[in-house]
């Protein structure tokens, strides 16, 4: 026996609130939250995409650490090329897709690797055709953005993350790191992780880590998460506790062996069996968790809102300054007020 | 050009008949004897043996004859009468020369080349039981974009068991480092050129009493155990350096490979430096009548090459004793448990066996081999210049550039063409003649 009561209106609690109207103001449930559950499944339905770029030397296990975040064999090792075809290749990038389904959830995942990278005596330039490869992406989604009649969906080939392999020396950064860096800091998100981290003991990889996060400082490179991007208090606070741990300490595996009565990933040498996925041997887990189960929809967001959204207002900017038209943009509207509209979005 | 095969040269022992001598030994008493003579080159031609003191008696002999009243006459040796009539004595020599090299001491120049942070300096320490790296500063990147290749070098005095050895590391910081690494193996090979120019110059010199060795004896290559085998810089290295220095290659860093792992690798950088000619130290064969522990020793050695190491700063509790390791969440590793890595054979190698036989190789071939390119250069030039009495070496010329040495050589050829010809015609005149 409810009484019928004339619904007030909502009571706006706090000056400076005006117009927002909280939960707990609302009399009755209205149901916004299930915008969610659509949205969810809304996404189930067309599935993800994520494009994962590994560059390293050759034998940093690569291949190997890709195989073990996604627990299938996404990427063939590379069958030792013989010397003479190491001399003679440049850097050559090659990108595999497939389509993993977990839970209902199908992902379709491309790994772009990029053999030969820092494998000659002379590796200067070494990291032009990946930045080319880059932007090249970049490119084809700007051309699809600007066609009259768009796809409902644009195929997304952009790389979402670059995880960059260091051996572990035990020192600092080399030379070929910073630059490599330093380059394509600006325009994709790097994950930079110590490779084959199963020969330095802790001591020596709490110091390595701090001295690779102090050259990363002083050379001015941003890695992934990136300080200014965080958009509220906790996400920052989410952040610091990654960017403390970054690079992470990488061991990886694709063969079973049984500790205590499981079946764990590991290593097994004369002295111990390396268990990848425990935390106290190394930091597998945590790079999977920021890859995959935290950081997978913030990584393509980055790419989307900061370094997509870069990439166009220079190019845009670009084409707009040579007005004669050199500009190798295809536009089909072809009128300038169209421009200025697009780059204040 | 001298190869470097080489046979333990034996003195050559004749044995002299003395069997019946040798039936005189007294019954029940096992004497085993070997006598034999080394005979004197001069006194070869001369039939019946004289005692005239100039034949050596090289005796091993284990038990002393007591029946000297039966022997003949020819064995009686002039420098000590009496008791020890047939024992000269000069078995002690090996003793002698041990005594003083013992007070003089040795040396050893060790090179270690490598990119930096595969455990080179760990290395050394763990080898030679000290710290030599105390005050060693890591430059950060900036510092190392502008890095080129410098050679250090460090010198400690070891002494054990009253034997001073004068060990010099020659370090390679920088090497391979860098974003470009064409010819970055170019000043280590002109700084063994160097050690061997100065050789040669103080051996020509006056004073030769008081020569410092600094030549290079031995360089410890390391490969990376990251990679699949040998990487361009690798080949083109060992490449540049293995006609000056003897290289032993080495895979570093061990511990981050399994057991299969590692035999891959090490099975994969023998036929790949085999593959491209690569002329490594070689152990030197043994002798065909060393027991068959040693030989299998010896085999084993050889078929653990390259070997893979690790090296430790530090000492760890292991099974209740104090080694030397290195300590991880899952296990520790001993750097001197044969079942963990190769360290205890490189060190045997290096330091208990073969130490000598690198200092000889050294002096022999690789020296041997600048000193006869060095002197071919410089008779070169001193042809040109028309110099020939000069049989005094001077001083090392600069030597000229590749053009004009070629031009030399052809008008060398062309001279000696026609003097050959002019020869044959002289002789076809004297038979027309005669």
């Amino acid at each position: 026996d409810s009484e019928l009561e004339p619904i007030p209106p909502p009571q706006l609690a706090e000056p400076g609130t005006q117009g927002i109207i909280r939960g707990r103001d609302l009399f009755g449930y209205v149901g916004i939250e299930a915008v969610l559950d659509q949205m969810r499944r809304k996404t189930m339905k067309a599935g993800f995409e994520f494009n994962i770029m590994v560059v390293g030397q050759s034998g940093l296990g690569k291949s190997t650490l890709v195989n073990t975040l996604f627990k299938s064999k996404v990427s063939r090792k590379s069958c030792t090329p013989s010397y003479e075809e190491k001399i003679s290749r440049t850097v050559h990038l090659k990108s595999v897709s497939h389509i993993i389904e977990e839970k209902g959830v199908k992902m379709r995942l491309t790994v772009i690797d990029t053999p030969g990278f820092g494998d000659q005596i002379n590796n200067e330039n070494c990291w032009d055709p990946i930045v080319k490869y880059i932007n090249e992406q970049y490119e084809k989604y700007l051309t699809e953005e600007l066609h009259i009649t768009r796809k409902r969906r644009i195929p997304d080939t952009r790389v979402h993350c670059c995880v960059y392999f260091l051996p572990a020396t035990g020192h600092r950064l080399r030379p070929i790191d910073v630059e490599f860096m330093k380059r394509l800091g600006k325009i994709v998100s790097i994950v930079p992780v110590i490779a084959k981290a199963d020969t330095l003991t802790m001591d020596e990889r709490l110091d390595f880590k701090q001295r690779i996060r102090q050259d990363l400082q002083a050379s001015g490179i941003r890695v992934y998460p990136q300080k200014e991007y965080d958009e509220d208090v906790e996400d920052r606070i989410r952040n610091d506790k990654i960017r403390e741990n970054i690079p992470f300490a990488v061991v990886g595996t694709d063969k079973e062996h049984q500790v205590n009565g499981n079946k764990v990933l590991g290593r097994k040498t004369k002295w111990g069996i390396i268990e990848v996925e425990n935390v106290a041997h190394c930091e597998f887990a945590n790079l999977r968790d920021l890859l995959v189960r935290s950081h997978l929809q913030d990584l393509k967001d980055v790419t989307h809102y900061i370094h997509y959204e870069t990439y166009r207002v220079r190019r845009l900017n670009e084409s707009n300054a040579s007005v004669s038209g050199l500009s190798a943009l295809p536009l089909e509207n072809g009128i300038t007020e169209k421009y200025e509209a697009q780059s204040q979005l | 050009m001298r190869s470097s095969g080489r046979q333990i040269r034996s003195l050559s022992l004749r044995v002299s008949g003395f069997h019946r001598a040798a039936q005189q030994r007294p019954v029940g008493r096992p004497v085993r004897l070997f006598m034999a003579v080394v005979e004197h080159s001069r006194f070869a031609s001369q039939a019946p043996p004289r005692c005239s003191g100039s034949f050596f008696f090289f005796t091993v002999t284990v038990n002393l004859w007591r029946h000297r009243s039966r022997l003949p006459f020819f064995f009686i040796s002039q420098t000590r009468q009496g008791d020890d009539k047939q024992y000269v004595g000069f078995a002690t020599l090996p003793n002698q020369v041990h005594r003083k090299s013992v007070k003089k001491g040795f040396d050893f120049t060790l090179m270690v080349a490598g990119e930096s942070g595969l455990g080179k300096s760990t290395l050394v320490n763990s080898l030679f039981l000290t710290d030599l790296y105390k005050d060693r500063k890591l430059l950060n990147a900036e510092e190392r974009i502008s890095q080129t290749v410098e050679i250090t070098k460090h010198t400690v005095d070891i002494e054990e068991k009253g034997v001073k050895l004068k060990l010099t590391i020659v370090d390679t910081p920088g090497f391979g480092d860098a974003v470009n690494n064409n010819e970055c193996w170019k000043p280590i090979t002109d700084y063994i050129d160097q050690q061997f120019e100065q050789y040669f110059r103080d051996e020509s010199g006056l004073n030769r009493k008081n020569i410092l060795d600094n030549r290079v004896h031995c360089c410890l290559y390391f490969i990376p155990p990251f990679g699949h085998g040998l990487r361009p810089v690798d080949v083109e290295f060992m490449k540049a350096l293995h006609e000056r220095v003897n290289i032993i290659a080495l895979i570093a860093k061990a511990d981050c490979l399994t057991p299969n792992e590692t035999k891959k690798l090490k099975d994969r950088v023998r036929d790949e430096i085999e593959r491209f000619g690569i002329k490594v130290y070689q152990f030197p064969e043994c002798d065909s009548d060393e027991d068959e522990e040693f030989k299998q020793m010896d085999k084993e050695l050889k078929e653990c090459t390259p070997f893979a190491v690790i090296g430790s700063n530090t000492v760890v509790e292991a099974r209740g004793q104090r080694v030397r390791g290195r300590l991880y969440p899952w296990g520790i590793v001993e750097v001197e448990n044969q079942s963990h890595c190769d360290f205890v054979k490189l060190r045997n190698m290096l330091i208990r066996s073969h130490m000598h036989d690198l200092k000889d190789v050294t002096c022999d071939v690789h020296y041997e081999n600048y000193r006869a390119h060095c002197i071919q250069q410089m008779t070169s030039k001193l042809a040109q210049d028309n110099r020939m009495d000069s049989s005094i070496p001077i001083l090392p010329l600069p030597t000229p550039d590749a053009e004009t040495e070629r031009l030399i050589k052809m008008k060398d050829e062309e001279l000696k063409r026609m003097q050959e010809m002019l020869e044959k015609m002289q002789q076809q005149m004297h038979e027309k003649d005669q």
